[in-house]
């Protein structure tokens, strides 16, 4: 009982969360003159000559806390306002887009956290010998790496010289009807999944294909960052007493570095799971974007570039919701993976 | 100060700090000497746009007159690199001094003082932590237009929270300590107890770490810039050298990387200036670390 009063109190501090970050958003798009704003209305030329009416019409002109008034109501009756870019609702232009971010982060994620926790902890076992110096040097490299041009490189060679072996975009154009068909049943939208339920190997084939350089491209980044404080909360850990005493005890080097270190050298890994969660959706808007790969990320790019508002403002809040959330499954999981941590504050 | 003969000894035997150091001195050299590397042509009165030679769209091979070709549009890829350093310098060294003034007056406001004025600014950076920086900076060069202004505006608004907060935590940590205790008892004002008790003996390691983090800067920059969303179109600036070369990445049927320098080559630079500060970071972050140091 004691779980859920913390889960919901926890929940609670997420409305001024949003409030901030809402106003935050509202509060760059006023850097736009009211007639700038009304441009984003029209959808027929022969508006343009009337903007004062589209000014008036949207209250821009109205004081700031007005309009932020106004939008917040909108929001409270479900409306997040209309997506220019997709043509739609912004709340479903948003679910629409979310299945491809989803499978890319699907796959991406465990390679990241295991691999970056395996790395680490070899590296540390292993201290200024040949292994750690290397992954050492390879991390500072992989970090050092601007996305964009570690996605267009792999490109080059994987798709340009390599003549299409591993393509951009999600899907081949015949992949993209078929899976669009009435023969193919789209369970999840995410489109590997929906190959399997569906016993399409075809599908199959082709979405991995696709997938490959998306995932190598999010992958190296941040594996790296992972890599790296593993091996330090990894070498904290190895030099503490109770390491020490196992040893004493004649544990084999296995189960002291597996069970008794690694074990406790987790926890810091763990608190930054929510950084590595906004790395990893800033990676996405980026990758997204070279590889065409529509999702999210893609969507958040155009906006921002066309100024969309409402679909900003819509995905930041997202982003925001999951953000918070993911800390919260973080901080739960904080809990039962150290007995020391008591949720809700005093321990007893 | 033997902490500092530490810190000098520990770079020096290690070689990939070294090899950071060498790098960033090299970049420091380009971007000094960037008039006389790469002169500005006779009649160009902004030195930071790239000159053009002609409008073709299509890039052309390293030559005598252009050493690394040029790109689409006939951006001159040897001037846009060289200058892009002085840019690069610039956007990483005003970010990190404009965040590093926010960061000690808010973090030792909030550390200092404690109560509701720490309530509020620790609120206030949860609320600038709670999604993606890259997004906000997208809005925030999206709303103030392309320029490299927007740019340093846009990283240092998503940036502060950071540093507010690690500078805060050093000042609890020092706050309780006897001799500010003491300068409190002695009637000293807060002003003078933060500025000559306090900040000297807790920042120097956010400062130096704040400092390392101008490829982390750069880096961002470049991203905003590739994204459209930087600097405007012929400024010299890394990211967009690489933006130019995105519809270039494959060649002609026959001969698939015939315009790799329009991507490598920019890529290059960016990658070994970021890769230098992160040498030398990587260095420190040993050093400073004191669950590590002096074993």
């Amino acid at each position: 009982m004691e779980l859920r009063a913390y889960i919901i109190r926890r929940l609670i501090l997420l409305i001024p969360v949003m409030f901030g970050v809402s106003l935050l958003i509202f509060g760059v798009v006023q850097f736009f003159s009211p007639v700038q704003r009304a441009t984003l209305y029209v959808s027929d030329p022969r508006q343009l000559a009337h903007l004062d009416e589209v000014v008036d019409k949207y209250g821009l002109n109205d004081p700031f806390w007005e309009q932020y008034g106004t939008w917040l109501n909108q929001l409270f009756h479900g409306n997040l306002g209309w997506s220019k870019i997709v043509a739609a609702p912004v709340g479903e232009a948003i679910l629409k887009f979310l299945p491809t971010s989803l499978e890319l982060a699907l796959f991406a994620a465990p390679l990241i956290i295991i691999g970056g926790i395996f790395l680490g902890s070899k590296a540390a076992a292993n201290k200024d010998k040949a292994i750690d110096h290397v992954s050492r040097v390879g991390a500072i490299i992989g970090w050092s790496l601007p996305t964009f041009w570690l996605g267009l490189v792999l490109l080059m060679v994987f798709y340009g010289y390599f003549r299409g072996l591993l393509p951009p975009e999600r899907l081949s154009t015949e992949m993209n009807l078929l899976v669009n068909s009435d023969s193919f049943h789209q369970y999840t939208h995410l489109h590997t999944v929906d190959a399997i339920l569906n016993g399409n190997l075809r599908v199959l084939g082709d979405s991995l294909r696709h997938l490959v350089l998306p995932v190598i491209t999010l992958t190296v980044v941040n594996l790296a960052f992972v890599m790296r404080l593993m091996r330090s909360s990894m070498l904290e850990s190895l030099g503490k007493g109770y390491v020490l005493t196992a040893r004493a005890k004649g544990l084999d080097e296995r189960t002291v570095v597996n069970k008794h270190a690694r074990r406790n050298a987790l926890i810091p890994v763990l608190t930054i799971s929510g950084y590595l969660f906004a790395a990893i959706v800033s990676g996405v808007v980026i990758t997204e974007t070279i590889f065409n790969f529509k999702g999210l990320g893609w969507l958040a790019w155009q906006s921002a570039v066309h100024l969309d508002i409402p679909t900003v403002l819509g995905f930041a809040l997202f982003t925001a919701t999951v953000f918070v959330l993911a800390n919260l499954v973080v901080d739960l999981l904080y809990a039962r993976i150290d007995p020391r941590v008591r949720l809700g504050g005093r321990a007893k | 100060m033997t902490d500092w003969r530490f810190m000098l000894h520990q770079l020096r035997r290690n070689p990939l700090s070294l090899a950071g150091i060498i790098i960033i001195l090299i970049f420091v050299i380009v971007a000094v000497f960037a008039p006389l590397i790469a002169p500005t042509p006779d009649g160009q009165r902004d030195a930071y746009q790239i000159p053009r030679d002609g409008y073709s769209p299509i890039p052309q091979p390293p030559s005598g007159e252009h050493y690394f070709g040029t790109t689409e549009g006939q951006y001159d890829i040897f001037y846009g690199v060289v200058w892009g350093a002085r840019s690069a310098f610039k956007v990483g060294l005003a970010v990190i001094g404009i965040v590093l003034v926010i960061g000690i007056v808010l973090g030792s406001l909030a550390g200092y003082f404690g109560g509701i004025i720490d309530e509020v600014i620790m609120r206030v950076t949860d609320v600038f932590l709670a999604f993606p920086s890259l997004i906000l900076a997208m809005a925030i060069t999206a709303a103030l237009g392309p320029s490299l202004r927007s740019v340093l505006i846009a990283i240092t608004v998503v940036s502060w929270p950071a540093y507010a907060r690690l500078i805060r935590g050093d000042i609890l940590a020092i706050r309780e300590e006897d001799y500010v205790e003491a300068a409190r008892g002695v009637g000293a004002s807060h002003l003078r107890i933060i500025g000559r008790h306090i900040l000297p003996n807790s920042i120097y390691p956010a400062l130096i770490m704040a400092s390392l983090d101008i490829g982390a800067v750069v880096l961002s920059a470049a991203a905003l810039s590739f994204l459209g969303l930087g600097v405007p179109e012929g400024y010299a600036d890394w990211g967009q050298m690489i933006q130019f070369a995105r519809n270039w990445i494959v060649g002609p049927p026959g001969n698939p990387l015939a315009y790799w320098y329009t991507v490598v080559i920019p890529g290059l630079f960016i990658l070994f200036f970021v890769l230098g500060w992160n040498l030398l970071g990587d260095a420190f972050r040993d050093i400073l670390d004191p669950r590590l140091a002096r074993r």
